[in-house]
This record gives C-alpha cells, sequence and structure tokens, in this order.
C-alpha cells in the first residue's frame, strides 16, 4: 500500500490546518519581515494548495469521519469531510492560493511588529474557516466559528490606531456575536431534547414543522449576520474598508461562503423537512439585499466601501438561488432544485475568484497612491498597465459579462427562474417573473457599478496629479496573485461544464439529483442545463469566435487601408479649457442613480446659497436602515443600561440591602 | 456543411446589408421631413470616406481606447449572425441563446463606456454615465421580452423559439403584445433613436451615443459607426424573430431560401420605414425623462411575463 492510498483527504486537509497554525506560530516569533512576506506567506499559499487538491479528490468521494480527543472531556472534537464540505473546502484553498501569493508582496513594507501579529491571525483565520467547513458538532463549529470571528476582528483592527477602524471593528464583532448567539439557539432546538451536539444525532432527529422552522429562521438570522443580508448588512461597508486588502479579499471571497455553508448545512443537511415558505422567504431576503446592495455601491465614493457594498449584492443574489433551490426541493422537483442550488454554489465559488481578485487590485492602487477615495485617483492604466489589465478581468467577471465566470453563474441562476412556472402553486409562479425581474436589474446595475469602479480608477486624465504620479506597478508577487485569481475568472467562465461535474457531488448530496448528465450530454464544451433545444451555452466559442473576429478585423483594416495615426490634444467638441476636474467624479457618475433612487438613501446635503462668501457644498448618502433600525436600538441599549446605572451606587450597605430585599423577596415566593 | 455554408452566407449578408438598412431610415426619414436626402447608399460612402483618413488619437489615449472599436464591431457582428435572419439551421445559434445575447450587448456597452471615458473629457463621462443609465435599465427590459418568449416555446434559443412561434396559429398573444411594444421602446433606446437619443446631432444637453464617441476618427470611427448600424439591424431582426417569425425558412429547406431573403428585406423595409415615421412624429425627451420611458419599457415587459402566466398565453 502506497502511503497517498492510505492517507485520507480529511488528514491531508487536517495536516494543512496544523500547518497554517504553526506557520502563524513562527511568523509571531521570527518578528523578521524579510522571513515572512518572502518565505511564510508563500508557504501558506503552498498549503492552500495541497488542501485544494485534498478536496478536489474527496469531492465525490466517501465520506471521511475522524474523532479528536481535543476539547473538553467526553466532548471530542467530531470532524467530517463530505461532498459539501469538500466544495467550501476547495474554495477556500483555490482563492486562497491568489490571496497569500499576494500577501508576500502587499505586507512587504508593514511594520515589524505588527507584522508579525498579522501574519499569526491571518493563518489562524485560515484555519479557522477550514475548520468550520470540517466540523461535525455543534460543539466544534461554534469554538471554529468563534475563532474566525475573533481573528478577523484582529485582522479588521490592524490599524488599531485610527479610531474609525476601531469602531469598525466593534461594529463587526458586535454584529458577529449577535449572529452566533442565533446559530447557537439554533443548534438549540435542532438537537430536539435529546441532549446530543454532533450533527449526526441532527440529522437523525425528527422536529416537528413548527420547531423545523424556528431552526431555520435562526440559522437565517445567525449566517446572514455573517453573510451581510438585510437588514444585518451594516458591518460590511465598515469592516472592509477598514481591513488591509488581502484580509478584505479573504473576508468578502472566502469567510462570507462560510455563512453561506452554515445556511446550506442546516437547511439541506441537517434538517430534513423543507417548507416552500422557507425558499420564497430567502428569494425575497436574497433579491431584496442584491437591490439594495447594487444601489448602494452606485453611489459610494471610496472604492473598497464600493466593493463591499457589491459583496452584499452577490451575497444576495446567491441566497436568491438557495431559496429558489429550497422551493423547488420542497416541491420535489429535484432536477430543477439541482440547477438552482448549481447556480448558487457556481456564483459562491466565483464570487471568491471576483471579488478576491478586486479586492487586492485596490489593495495595490493604495499601496501605489495612498487614497482610497475615487474623486482623487483616475488615469492610472498609464500609471499601473499590469494591474489595469487583470482588474479589468475583474470587472468583467463582476458586472456579469459573457465569457467570463460571472455570467455563467447568473446565466444558470436565471434558466432556473424560467422552469419555475412547473411550479404547483400559483401564487409563486405568479411572484417568481417579479423576482426574475428584479434579479435582472441588479445584473444591469452590476454593470453600472463595474464601469464607474474601473473608469473612474484607472480611465481618464489624474484628478489629483500629485496622487497619481508617483504611482507604480505591482510587484511580482503580487502579480502572481492576482494573476492566479484572473486566470480562474476565465477558466471558470470558459470551461464551466468541468466545474459543474464537480458541483454535481454537492448537488447529489444535498438535493439527490444532478445537472451533470444533462449539462454535458452534448459534449464537454456545451452547456445545457436541461436539454439542448431548451438552452445551451458555449462560451468556449464565443471567445474563440470573438478572439478571431477582432485578429481579422484588425488586420484586414490595416491591409486593405492604412494604419495611419498620429496624437493630438483631446477635441472634446472644440472646448479648449479643459482640465481633469471637469471629468466625472464617482459622486457625478452615481447621481442618476442617485436621484431615480432617491427614496431608498438617506441624503444630506449642504449647498451653499447664492450669496456665500465662502462656498462650500457637501453631499452624503446614509444607509437609511442604519439611521431608522440601528440608531433606535443603539439609543434604547443605551437609555436601559443608563436606569440600571442607577442601582449602582458604590457603597457596600446599600448593596447589602439589595441582597436582603431579594431575599425577603424570594422568601415570599417560597411561602 | 450546408450548415456552414449558411452561417457564412449570413455573416456575409449582415455586414454588407447593415448599413444599407441605416441609409434606408435616413432617407425615410429625410423624405418625411421634406428633404431629398443624400440617398440609401450614403452610410457606405461615409464609412469609405472615414476608412480612407488618418486616425488623429488624443494624447493620454490608452490601449483600451484604441482596441475597444475592434471588440465593438465583432461583438455586434456576432449578435447579428446569431439571429436567424432568413433560416433557422444556422451552427453558431446554440452557442449563444437569448440570455447570451442579452450579454454580448451588455459587452459593448461596458466597453464603450470605458472607452468613453478613456481620454477623460467631460463629454466623454457625461455619455458614459447616460449609456450606463439607459442600458441598466434597458437590459433587464429586453431580458424581461426574451424571458416572455422563452416561456411560450419553453426555450431561450431563438431557434427554437422562432420555430415555435412560426407554427402557432395565428392569433394574438396579450403577453407577446405588452412584450412586443417594450420591445420597440428597449429598441429606439438601445440604438440611440429619438425619443431617447438623436444620432445626428452633438448637442450637449441631450447627446448620449454621440457624446461617447466624440474622440475616435478615421478608422476606429468608421468600425463604431458600422457596428451601431449592425446593431440596429440585430434589433430588427430580433424584433422579427420574437413578433413576425413568419417567412424565416427552416433548417434544411433550401429551396425556401430566396423567398426568405425577399421576405426578410420587405419586413426591413416596413420596419424602417416605420422607424422613420415614429423617430419624426416624436419629440426628442428631456434626459431625466429618459428613466421614466425605460422604467415603463421595463414595466411592460415585467406585465407581459405576468399576463403570459394569468392566462396561459
Amino acid at each position: 500500500m502506497t502511503l497517498a492510498s492510505t492517507l485520507l483527504p480529511i488528514d491531508v486537509a487536517l495536516g494543512v490546518i496544523v500547518y497554517w497554525l504553526l506557520l502563524g506560530l513562527a511568523g509571531l516569533l521570527m518578528q523578521n519581515s524579510r522571513v515572512i512576506t518572502q518565505i511564510i506567506f508563500p508557504a501558506g499559499a503552498l498549503g492552500a494548495l495541497v488542501l485544494a487538491a485534498a478536496a478536489l479528490s474527496s469531492l465525490g468521494g466517501a465520506v471521511n469521519v475522524a474523532v479528536l480527543p481535543l476539547g473538553l472531556p467526553d466532548l471530542p472534537f467530531h470532524l467530517r469531510l463530505d461532498s459539501l464540505s469538500a466544495f467550501f473546502m476547495l474554495l477556500l484553498g483555490a482563492a486562497t492560493i491568489g490571496i497569500s501569493l499576494y500577501s508576500a508582496g502587499y505586507f512587504r513594507t508593514m511594520e515589524r511588529g505588527a507584522l508579525g501579529l498579522l501574519c499569526f491571525q491571518y493563518h489562524v483565520f485560515l484555519a479557522a474557516m477550514a475548520m468550520v467547513f470540517m466540523a461535525d458538532d455543534a460543539y466544534l463549529f461554534m469554538v471554529a466559528w468563534e475563532t474566525m470571528a475573533l481573528s478577523s476582528y484582529f485582522l479588521v483592527t490592524t490599524d488599531h490606531k485610527v479610531a474609525e477602524i476601531r469602531n469598525a471593528g466593534f461594529l463587526y464583532l458586535l454584529i458577529a456575536h449577535v449572529g452566533a448567539i442565533a446559530i447557537l439557539m439554533c443548534f438549540g432546538v435542532m438537537q430536539g431534547g435529546q441532549g446530543a451536539y454532533t450533527f449526526d444525532a441532527m440529522r437523525e432527529s425528527q422536529l416537528t414543522a413548527f420547531w423545523a422552522s424556528v431552526t431555520f429562521l435562526l440559522a437565517l438570522f445567525g449566517f446572514g449576520a455573517k453573510a451581510g443580508i438585510l437588514p444585518l448588512h451594516v458591518w460590511l461597508p465598515e469592516a472592509h474598508p477598514a481591513a488591509p486588502s488581502p484580509v478584505s479579499a479573504l473576508m468578502s471571497g472566502i469567510m462570507l461562503k462560510t455563512a453561506i455553508y452554515g445556511i446550506l448545512r442546516v437547511s439541506f443537511d441537517l434538517l430534513d423537512v423543507q417548507l416552500w415558505w422557507w425558499g420564497a422567504l430567502a428569494l425575497a431576503l436574497g433579491l431584496l439585499t442584491a437591490l439594495f446592495g447594487v444601489l448602494f455601491a452606485a453611489v459610494q465614493t471610496d472604492m473598497k466601501r464600493l466593493l463591499a457594498y457589491s459583496s452584499i449584492e452577490n451575497i444576495g443574489v446567491i441566497l436568491a438561488g438557495i431559496g429558489l433551490a429550497i422551493i423547488f426541493h420542497s416541491f420535489r422537483m429535484d432536477a430543477m432544485a439541482a440547477l438552482a442550488l448549481t447556480a448558487a454554489l457556481y456564483h459562491s465559488f466565483n464570487h471568491a475568484f471576483m471579488k478576491g481578485l478586486l479586492f487586492l487590485g485596490t489593495g495595490s492602487v493604495l499601496h501605489a497612491t495612498g487614497e482610497r477615495n475615487l474623486g482623487k485617483l483616475g488615469g492610472l492604466i498609464h500609471r499601473m498597465p499590469k494591474l489595469a489589465l487583470l482588474v479589468l478581468v475583474g470587472v468583467l467577471a463582476l458586472a456579469g459579462l459573457p465569457p467570463l465566470n460571472g455570467f455563467v453563474s447568473e446565466w444558470l441562476l436565471l434558466q432556473a427562474f424560467l422552469l419555475s412556472p412547473g411550479l404547483p402553486h400559483s401564487y409563486l409562479n405568479m411572484l417568481i417573473p417579479i423576482a426574475a425581474a428584479a434579479l435582472a436589474l441588479a445584473a444591469a446595475l452590476a454593470g453600472y457599478v463595474m464601469v464607474k469602479f474601473y473608469g473612474v480608477i484607472f480611465l481618464g486624465q489624474a484628478r489629483e496629479k500629485e496622487v497619481v504620479e508617483q504611482a507604480h506597478d505591482v510587484g511580482i508577487w503580487e502579480r502572481a496573485g492576482l494573476s492566479w485569481l484572473a486566470l480562474g475568472c476565465v477558466m471558470l467562465g470558459v470551461f464551466p461544464v468541468f466545474f459543474i461535474l464537480h458541483i454535481d457531488f454537492v448537488t447529489q448530496q444535498l438535493v439527490g439529483h444532478t445537472l451533470g448528465e444533462s449539462a454535458a450530454q452534448t459534449g464537454w464544451m456545451w452547456l445545457t442545463p436541461i436539454q439542448p433545444e431548451r438552452a445551451s451555452y458555449n462560451p468556449l466559442i464565443l471567445l474563440l469566435i470573438v478572439a478571431a473576429g477582432v485578429l481579422v478585423t484588425l488586420y484586414a483594416v490595416k491591409k486593405l487601408y492604412h494604419g495611419r495615426l498620429r496624437r493630438g490634444p483631446a477635441w472634446d467638441c472644440g472646448y479648449p479649457e479643459q482640465t481633469a476636474r471637469m471629468q466625472d467624479t464617482a459622486e457625478g457618475f452615481g447621481q442618476p442613480i442617485r436621484q431615480i433612487f432617491e427614496m431608498f438613501f438617506g441624503i444630506v446635503r449642504e449647498v451653499p446659497g447664492p450669496f456665500d462668501k465662502k462656498p462650500h457644498y457637501h453631499g452624503e448618502t446614509r444607509d437609511l436602515l442604519w439611521i431608522r433600525c440601528y440608531l433606535p436600538i443603539a439609543r434604547f441599549t443605551e437609555k436601559l443600561s443608563a436606569l440600571t446605572g442607577k442601582l449602582q451606587h458604590g457603597r457596600i450597605h446599600i448593596y447589602l440591602m439589595y441582597s436582603f430585599v431579594t431575599l425577603l423577596a424570594l422568601l415570599a415566593f417560597i411561602r | 456543411m450546408s450548415g456552414l455554408l449558411l452561417q457564412l452566407f449570413q455573416n456575409g449578408l449582415v455586414v454588407l446589408v447593415a448599413p444599407l438598412l441605416l441609409g434606408w431610415v435616413n432617407q425615410c426619414r429625410a423624405w418625411l421631413q421634406n428633404r431629398s436626402g443624400p440617398g440609401v447608399l450614403q452610410p457606405y460612402r461615409n464609412l469609405i470616406k472615414l476608412f480612407h483618413k488618418d486616425v488623429v488619437l488624443a494624447h493620454n489615449a490608452s490601449s483600451l481606447f484604441r482596441f475597444m472599436p475592434y471588440i465593438l464591431f465583432v461583438s455586434m457582428w456576432l449578435a447579428a449572425a446569431l439571429v436567424p435572419v432568413i433560416a433557422t439551421g444556422l451552427p453558431l445559434s446554440p452557442a449563444v441563446d437569448v440570455i447570451a445575447l442579452v450579454g454580448i450587448f451588455a459587452l459593448a456597452r461596458v466597453f464603450i463606456s470605458l472607452a468613453a471615458m478613456d481620454i477623460g473629457t467631460s463629454f466623454g463621462t457625461l455619455g458614459a454615465r447616460r449609456e450606463m443609465l439607459v442600458g441598466f435599465l434597458a437590459e433587464p427590459a429586453l431580458l424581461m421580452v426574451f424571458f416572455t418568449a422563452a416561456m411560450i416555446s419553453q426555450s431561450t434559443s431563438l431557434i427554437t423559439i422562432v420555430e415555435t412561434l412560426a407554427h402557432r396559429e395565428f392569433e394574438i398573444y396579450p403577453s407577446l403584445a405588452f412584450a412586443a411594444v417594450a420591445f420597440v421602446m428597449v429598441l429606439l433606446a438601445e440604438n440611440a433613436r429619438i425619443p431617447v437619443d438623436n444620432p445626428s446631432t452633438h448637442l450637449e444637453l441631450t447627446m448620449i451615443h454621440e457624446a461617447m464617441i466624440l474622440e475616435y476618427s478615421a478608422r476606429h470611427l468608421a468600425l463604431i459607426e458600422w457596428a451601431s448600424a449592425l446593431k440596429l439591424f440585430a434589433y430588427f431582426t430580433i424584433g422579427f424573430a420574437l413578433f413576425l417569425p413568419w417567412g424565416i425558412a427552416e433548417a434544411g429547406h433550401w429551396s425556401a431560401l430566396p423567398a426568405a431573403l425577399a421576405t426578410l428585406f420587405v419586413k426591413l423595409a416596413a420596419a424602417g420605414a416605420g422607424l422613420a415615421l415614429l423617430e419624426t412624429v416624436s419629440a426628442k425627451m428631456r434626459i431625466f425623462r429618459v428613466p421614466e420611458f425605460m422604467g415603463t419599457a421595463f414595466l411592460l415587459a415585467v406585465l407581459g411575463m405576468l399576463i403570459h402566466f394569468l392566462l396561459g398565453s
């Protein structure tokens, strides 16, 4: 027997987790920034590669289980690697390769003490996420979940000297814990009074429809807080800009997916019934989240906040896919459930690559210019051409354009919507077209957002000369990381069938049906989810035709006519006095959206009057949910704690009196 | 093999006939406005003239700016080549269904908007912003129009849609009627026609498409103009495929091709005259009204889908 055949994937995965923890410790002890950036981060990427390979090999293989005698006495850690876990482990590994490689270059200028700490937290964060995917009992799951939340909190507050960042970190920690409480309660309900907290016991327990619904709602709330589902999204646009860019990429690309994993694990695996209204609720929430996210992304002026809102949108799209899958599954239409679920899983994977790529891209822009504000950037394509090209791939992918990967998942999801008329529920059938329309609107708005993002940062003239002119292109490590993610975007877009064949193992496990046989029935190039006559899509042919067409046209035009070209000043309808300030700012580009959807925004404007000596304009778009929902809750909590504070005087005899009165009251009760 | 021949024939046909359609619309417009007009061949003359000129490129134009006209031209050509114009047996068509077709239009729109922002002039960014504004409402509306047809024919493949719709009994489908109105509105907006945009002026307050391509000259501009003609042609033939599918020859029916070709030209002539009439009798809207116009198109398309569910037709 060779080593490879005795080594189970779960052992390899555990090995990688231990390896990451050791790397983190090594970083903490070394404190040598060269070693940390040049050796430890690339070594972490290697670990991610091994993890991805192990996950890939275990997709569709036998379910691996392990019991570790760690933790409390009589409460060992249960681990399990099934197809669902393996899929998300693959996502974690594949995206981390790029992000860790990038980090090797990105953090090289960081000061020494902070870097060691960051390296430790970074690798603990990775290990915790892997542990979340493998946990097979509520105890280990919560331990891993909290480790993940805490390590990411410390990563977000890397720059803890800035008050704004401390506030962002606090908000993140608060909402993460509100969510964690809901998850804990969800597990509590699911064990059904048996007192056994392993997932195996939860799978066995028979819940009534009422308690199953309570579980689902708690899971949706708890995991929704992590994913940024409306109205629990408020921490995302604060925490993402605060964190260093590779950390934002990890959080947005991968950590949000742990919540998606949790929702899938609870609703499809641990619960044995699904009710259609859960799906309808998830679908509605998902679409609202998607529209909300993309509308707010369109009016942002900070590039990382813009991407954070775009993450909210994408999570909404994924949740809508899950909702549709639950609806189909509850009506026992498993083929369609498999289609919707495939779309959701595919989009999760895509999002890790696209958003990872873009967050890393903003990191490079930030490094080169020191500026996050879109209003001061512009024209970076001349200074950073390599970065501009790589980011363009991410932008086109996130805008959902063929032949890149964002389009594939969008296409699958729209196909799932088109199949819904078969539902045996007339109201649902009526609502589905509206849902499809909302999804199409969100997808189209994503294009708007991406044009704004790319156009304002990379194109045009430099809005602030001194900010942009010092910019230098990305280094070799950064380029390697970005290229890996960009390559992923292209490959996932051009060869969707290969990837869907892997997703099939997950849909087989969760809904008992796959897309693969039909998806590949006309050859590996053709994506045909149901039948070839119904729908087919072939991105490879599309890409080849466009590429060949462009080459032929280029050649033909040059050959038939000429290639003469000269440079001159811009024409611009003959207006001579053109300055860079006359271009649209980020605010200006978002203005139509702000005007059309004015009622969804809390807009604050200070417009100068006609006689102002020093005219000053200030505009701000605020989140209405923050104003109407969060601030009242915060005020109420403060008032409550102020009331409680009145009990405290700091004098011992008063406290003794409290005890005495309590005792008397209790005695009265017992008598 | 025969399918490949047909595909090549259609590729050639669309790219050559598209400027003629534009010339015809312009000529009809001139007649309706009591002008004699430049003749239907004017777009070809413009293209030849532009191809012969030297390119003048702004100083800070990047390679994206120079590359965009080629991508735009090829994607519009591809879009026009995918629509079953005269026959349904196109081998390329299964590669791109209607959703992907909308995606190709979006790809072209994103590229042209990015190129417009590349020079960094006030008009360029203004045009890009307005184009994306029109686009983000037009794109879902077009998708909903396609969905209505796809629900009737149980397929998102344009070929299956045409074959199903052409074989039905002749009756008015209420859902398709709504979809048709929405489609015409989308067509006007997406092709920069009155009342949304005016292709023949450079008026700073109103221009959208022209503002984006102000900095282009010579062969780049020629390709963009040609792409616009191809886009109009593609939209016309998509309209025929969805709402007037009669006369399109089916796969393998070679004898029906000449008749199909003749039918196509009759439809194009009639629809072109109709577009010219529509443009002549309506006035250019204020730019702030455009979102309302597009929103109406979007709602009409969604209504079409709802009616399909309510009436089952």
